[in-house]
């Protein structure tokens, strides 16, 4: 296992160098100036100006070799020196977004917080939302339980997030009375401190409604699978021999089927947590939450190349990382594969 | 075994329906019969006769819907299996009475050591501890001829042949010293040498353990080999019972004896074809009112489509549900 974990982190270098061309091409292709939201006043040789600082006027491999640097060498240096205090951080400039001025990466780390909340429990909620039903509507199919499960999860997968977000604003923010319990913020405050049990609540209350939007569609799917999956299962052969040993229902299903259902189950969620880090553009959006789905979509809009081309990078690795992670677990999780 | 011993299992009226889409299908149908200590009995007859299906009712292991067992009584250690709560029938399963099942390939879990599932039971029925039941899963494994069992407890069931994983199913039957064992097919899914193996086995550890077994076959090899008593099935019905060497050396039922002639002979002349049976077997939409075999019987007379004919004692311990006398060539008065 070690020496496959390691063969496949080697072999992900070249994939990721490779993945990061392709989009810094895809980037250099698209439309759009950086200077085009500068005002209209700025004479066209100042603009060209701005675009030669910005480093628009060198050939695109040189482009592509000087981020590549920046991103593999320089940004890991400086962090390196920041958090160990080993030697100064490197000479060489770091990442800077062309819209802000302001490093990429400390950018990323800034909005990463609020998006890992928001999104990152969501998610945690959605999925242990979506495995006991997934289990229950598997264990009593076509029950009302079932039907129902059925029922809100064909919701969740029909019903867009930019639908279900606006639909949650107006029940519980605007018809909802102010003083009610059941009146939650629509806009996220991102500057919130929390330091009190109140701003604790605050802080819990301005989640409820992205969460819950996120969640659904989370639910959704997983619990989907996780019934398919279950179902596969309980109808096996080693299911009713479980039973003919005397084993107790909740033996049969929670410990016999459901460790045998949870192998593709588990794959498929570890393949979505990159999604986590991806941020939700479109919750985050009608929510206000200055997350990273947020900081991706107002950079494509400025077309600040560094930023955008940093944070797919980013999404990449996250992606190439958790479909290894997923790979490992399934070798974990079932005996029969085996990496070496 | 003493004629006449207190039967370990009394099986009565047995009737077991499974509720399909746009009917039912009657698939056991008032099944009765009983089993002795110490005695192995062989139940033959071909697919869909009912033969799973009635000793999967006697423990409820049929999944309910569309399974359903609307009579009977199946007598087991004084009690009513049918109608015991379901922690009793749980101490049953696997504590009581063992189950070997057809397909060693799917009837193990994947995810487990063999070691934890032949364990499993031996904590639940025999409160043992993880070491004591670590100790008996190993003579257990030796038991069943499985070499270097220490070692093989920590095996997943990928890693042993069909064979072999047979061997831990009959080990995990037989963990907590069942009076009965139900095996189910057990040899149908192994190829011949391996089948001649397990059946020595099961011949040879019923004679040391002294269980009573049933055993679900429909090679006829393999009953003439190793039982004491045999039930013919046909249509969910018991046709024929007879004790081994009455049924091969005076079958009465038209179906045993039509089943007879469809064993190739290794001696004598070659035949062009294979003897086989005309038809189908029924599927039973409703409780049957007439022989089920009529229509591919070759003494079929008018009674046999009015009457579903009861067995008729026919000799020692030998009985036959057929309205037509084999031995005087004529329809029974009765």
């Amino acid at each position: 296992m070690l020496t496959y974990t390691i063969r496949r982190l080697l072999t992900a270098i070249p994939t990721l160098i490779f993945i990061s061309l392709i989009i810094f091409l895809l980037l250099d292709m698209a439309p759009g100036d950086p200077t085009a939201q500068l005002p209209l006043t700025i004479p066209p040789e100042v603009r060209e100006q701005i675009r030669q600082s910005l480093g628009l006027g060198e050939p695109v491999h040189i482009r592509y070799l000087l981020w590549l640097k920046q991103m593999m060498w320089s940004e890991p240096m400086y962090y390196l020196s920041q958090s160990t205090g080993w030697f100064d951080p490197p000479e060489a400039a770091r990442l800077i977004s062309w819209q802000t001025r302001a490093p990429v990466m400390d950018t990323i780390f800034e909005r990463l917080p609020q998006t890992l909340k928001v999104v990152g429990l969501s998610y945690i909620v959605g999925v242990l939302i979506a495995l006991p039903i997934g289990i229950i509507s598997a264990y009593k199919q076509y029950s009302v339980f079932d039907q129902a499960g059925t029922f809100v999860s064909m919701i969740g997968f029909s019903i867009p997030p930019f639908f279900s977000g606006v639909l949650m604003i107006i029940l519980f923010t605007v018809m909802m009375p102010n003083d009610s319990f059941f009146w939650f913020p629509s806009i996220y405050d991102t500057t919130l401190v929390v330091d009190s049990w109140e701003n604790f609540g605050k802080q819990v209350r301005q989640m409820v409604l992205p969460v819950m939007v996120l969640a659904l569609q989370t639910t959704a799917q997983i619990s989907r699978f996780m019934r398919a999956s279950m179902l596969d299962n309980l109808n096996q052969d080693y299911v009713r021999t479980a039973r003919a040993k005397g084993m107790t229902e909740s033996v049969v299903v929670l410990k016999h089927v459901l460790r045998n259902s949870m192998i593709p189950v588990i794959t498929v969620i570890a393949l979505g947590i990159p999604s986590i880090f991806g941020g939700a553009i479109i919750t985050e959006q009608i929510f206000k939450v200055n997350g990273i789905g947020q900081f991706l979509i107002v950079s494509i809009q400025a077309s600040d190349v560094p930023s955008v081309q940093t944070l797919t990078f980013i999404f990449a690795v996250l992606i190439v990382l958790f479909n290894l992670i997923a790979d490992i677990l399934y070798g974990v999780l079932d005996p029969r594969i085996r990496y070496d | 075994m003493p004629d006449g011993a207190q039967p370990v299992l009394d099986v009565r009226d047995l009737k077991t329906v499974f509720k399909v889409r746009g009917g039912e299908v009657h698939a056991v149908n008032n099944v009765s019969f009983n089993l002795k200590p110490g005695e192995l009995l062989g139940v033959v007859g071909e697919s869909g006769s009912g033969k799973s299906v009635t000793m999967m009712s006697l423990l409820g292991l049929l999944p309910t819907p569309p399974a359903d067992v609307q009579n009977g009584t199946v007598t087991f250690d004084g009690q009513d299996l049918l109608s015991v709560d379901p922690e009793t029938l749980r101490t049953v399963r696997g504590g009581k009475i063992g189950f070997v099942f057809q397909d060693p390939m799917t009837s193990l879990n994947p995810v487990y050591n063999v070691g934890m599932q032949i364990m499993e039971p031996l904590r639940k029925h025999m409160g043992m501890t993880k070491k004591e039941a670590t100790v008996r899963a190993k003579e257990l494994l030796e038991l069943v001829g499985i070499p270097d069992a220490e070692r093989r407890l920590k095996d997943y069931p990928h890693q042993f042949s069909g064979g072999m994983r047979q061997r831990v199913m009959i080990a995990i039957a037989l963990a907590c010293d069942p009076k009965v064992l139900i095996a189910d097919e057990p040899t149908t899914a192994l190829d011949v040498t391996i089948q001649a193996q397990i059946l020595e086995l099961m011949k040879d550890l019923q004679e040391r353990l002294g269980m009573a077994v049933i055993w679900i076959t429909h090679d006829l090899g393999v009953v003439a080999g190793i039982a004491d008593r045999v039930l013919v099935m046909y249509g969910g019905q018991i046709v024929e019972q007879s004790p081994t060497r009455e049924l091969f050396k005076n079958p009465q039922h038209p179906y045993t004896r039509a089943l007879l002639k469809t064993v190739p002979r290794v001696s004598g002349g070659r035949e062009a074809r294979l003897a086989i049976i005309e038809g189908q077997p029924p599927i039973l939409g409703a409780q049957p009112t007439a022989c089920p075999f009529r229509d591919r019987c070759d003494v079929a007379f008018d009674r046999c489509s009015q009457e579903n004919p009861p067995r008729y004692a026919v000799g020692a311990g030998h009985d036959a549900a057929c309205f037509y006398d084999a031995n005087t060539g004529a329809p029974r008065d009765a």
